[in-house]
């Protein structure tokens, strides 16, 4: 049994994502490679390296995996899978966009968002929206996943494995890279932060947004989430969006600010360990599945809670 | 050109999936079913690109860019009222391939090659995923076994010279890509606001035409991969407790061990 995992990374550096998902890989038993596909990306082949626990890095280099198209990593993924009898990857939108073109390359029915590994086969996955857990066996001689980071605890650090250099697949492919505009955060990352502060449509607008959650944010170096509603409002970039189909998160702290609480959100934020809900509505849905609800306008509540938490030292 | 816009029928967005007792899978019995979102956004998409978007301000979309739609489903019998609804937003003509069985998303990647195959479009747009399954899958894989460039996730979409250029929503924010037509395009949430069909279109709705198909037209073997296990209903969480002020939020948080 050897199972490869497609490590989610930036070039510069590797996400705590890959991270988790070796620790998946290690679930399913026998030997866990990983794959750093990207360009001039040492850096995070190096970070790999260092996981506890993997045998081999694989460390594919050049122009065409800069930005880890779906074309030429599905040119590189599918054949190096003739030595694995599984291969991973983080249900992140780098690892959503890719695997399915690996799987279909194989003719391997692909298991998506897993969050539950119950042997080499067999895999636990949310269905609507997170209201029923499916459990699959598969018949395919290989397994292609993509993994719900957030479902992992994170493999540790201490390894020191090998790194292999492969060559990249130099094409011609059919898309090309144009430009990028990625948001450049003090804050941690959404989906590995442990305390994270998100906002609804009750906020109103853009302005709004940002000026009641940043000052909250900064006080818990908390990441800052959205409910689709205040994204779809323009209230908060895309990226923001936690839910069936944005984000899915779990960390220590959930605050949640006039969030009523739709199904589709809750998908993708009811395992963080604890919930706070403010909202003047009582009858909202997101109390239904909080720790701490508070029935309030955040207008006064957060900047009253803003003081508590500075008188109490935070 | 000619696009495929394949349509899902799937439980409504705002009903709440039962588990059936005995864990072979869920209810949908007497559950009011509708299109996928995502694919309603693909199917105004393909409208826009078709007939423009005289309403909306400076618009990149320009009539007659697209000159025919082609709405696919494939499903039951009553998938036929899902691309009824895509025929009454605008698309000229339906294909319903029938399959009792849930098929799961290589099968309908192998179907959709086969009707692209007889197609010919130059385009197909599809949603990113179903709501009932959530997959995220069945473009990718269209995309691998046609070969074709793909641009998943899409919150933009301009069609040039034989050319698409894609805005895409990724974790990190937005990116762009050039793909080269014929093309994979999946829709994300912000590409557009779906129509309502007027009364007017779906009565026009009822006399385009819809093909009749099976997986067996297209030589697919639509046996399941994957055999259920159980489907189960997910861990309660605990919880509906109240705090009546700030202070006493603070104080719960503290013992709680998160601040």
């Amino acid at each position: 049994m050897a199972v490869l995992v497609v490590a989610e990374h930036d070039n510069a550096s590797l996400k705590d994502a890959t991270h988790k998902v070796v620790s998946a890989a290690q679930k399913m038993g026998g030997d866990v490679d990983v794959l750093v596909a990207g360009h001039n990306a040492g850096a995070a082949a190096q970070a790999a390296a260092k996981i506890a626990g993997v045998r081999k890095v694989l460390h594919a280099d050049g122009a065409s995996l800069d930005h880890q198209i779906a074309e030429p990593m599905q040119a590189l993924i599918a054949p190096l899978t003739a030595g694995y009898d599984a291969v991973l990857f983080a249900a992140t939108t780098t690892g959503k966009n890719v695997a399915p073109r690996v799987a279909a390359k194989l003719d391997v029915m692909q298991i998506s968002g897993v969050t539950g590994i119950e042997g080499a086969d067999t895999f636990v996955r949310p269905i609507y929206a997170g209201n029923a857990m499916l459990t699959v066996k598969s018949r395919d001689p290989k397994k292609v996943l993509t993994v719900q980071p957030t479902a992992f605890a994170a493999a540790g650090e201490g390894g020191s494995a090998s790194i292999e250099t492969i060559p990249a697949p130099d094409g011609p492919f059919k898309s090309a890279f144009e430009r990028e505009e990625i948001v450049k955060l003090d804050r941690p990352e959404l989906t590995g932060a442990k305390r994270v502060v998100s906002g609804g449509r009750a906020l109103g607008s853009a302005e709004e947004f940002h000026r009641v959650l940043e000052p909250l944010a900064d006080k818990l170096g908390a990441a800052i989430g959205a409910s689709r509603a205040a994204v779809d409002a323009g209230y908060a970039p895309n990226d923001y969006q936690v839910g069936q189909t944005g984000k899915v998160v779990a960390p220590e702290l959930y605050v949640a600010i006039g969030i009523s609480g739709a199904i589709q959100h809750l998908a993708g934020m009811k395992d963080s360990k604890v919930i706070v809900a403010i909202n003047k509505d009582e009858e909202a849905p997101i109390f239904q599945i909080a720790d701490f609800g508070l029935v309030a306008d955040y207008k006064t509540a957060v900047p009253e809670l803003l003081a508590a938490l500075e008188k109490a030292g935070v | 050109m000619k696009v495929l816009v394949p349509v899902k029928r799937v439980l409504d967005y705002n009903l709440k999936v039962r588990v059936k007792p005995d864990g072979s899978g869920v209810d949908l019995s007497n559950l009011k079913m509708s299109m996928n979102p995502f694919d309603e956004i693909a199917v105004e998409e393909a409208v826009r690109h078709k007939e423009g978007a005289p309403n909306l301000p400076n618009s990149h979309y320009k009539a007659g860019a697209v000159t025919e739609i082609v709405a696919v489903s494939i499903g039951p019998e009553q998938a036929q009222e899902t691309i009824r609804t895509a025929l009454a937003m605008g698309a000229d003509r339906g294909v319903l391939v029938k399959a009792d069985a849930d098929l799961e998303p290589l099968a309908v990647a192998k179907i959709l090659k086969g009707i692209v195959e007889a197609e010919q479009p130059q385009l197909v747009i599809l949603g990113k995923q179903a709501i009932d399954d959530d997959s995220n899958q069945t473009g990718q894989m269209l995309a691998a076994l046609l070969d074709w460039p793909q641009a998943t996730f899409a919150s933009k979409l301009e069609l040039t010279n034989g050319r698409a250029s894609v805005t895409r929503e990724v974790d990190g924010g937005l990116q762009t890509l050039a793909v080269e037509l014929p093309a994979i395009v999946t829709t994300d949430l912000r590409l557009n606001e779906p129509r309502y069909a007027s009364l007017p279109n779906i009565m026009k709705a009822k006399k385009k035409p819809i093909d009749m198909k099976t997986p067996a037209d297209y030589g697919v073997d639509a046996a399941p991969r994957l055999a259920v296990v159980k489907v189960a209903e997910p861990p309660k969480r605990q919880g509906g407790a109240k705090v009546k002020t700030v202070d006493e939020l603070v104080a719960g948080l503290k013992a709680a061990g998160v601040i």
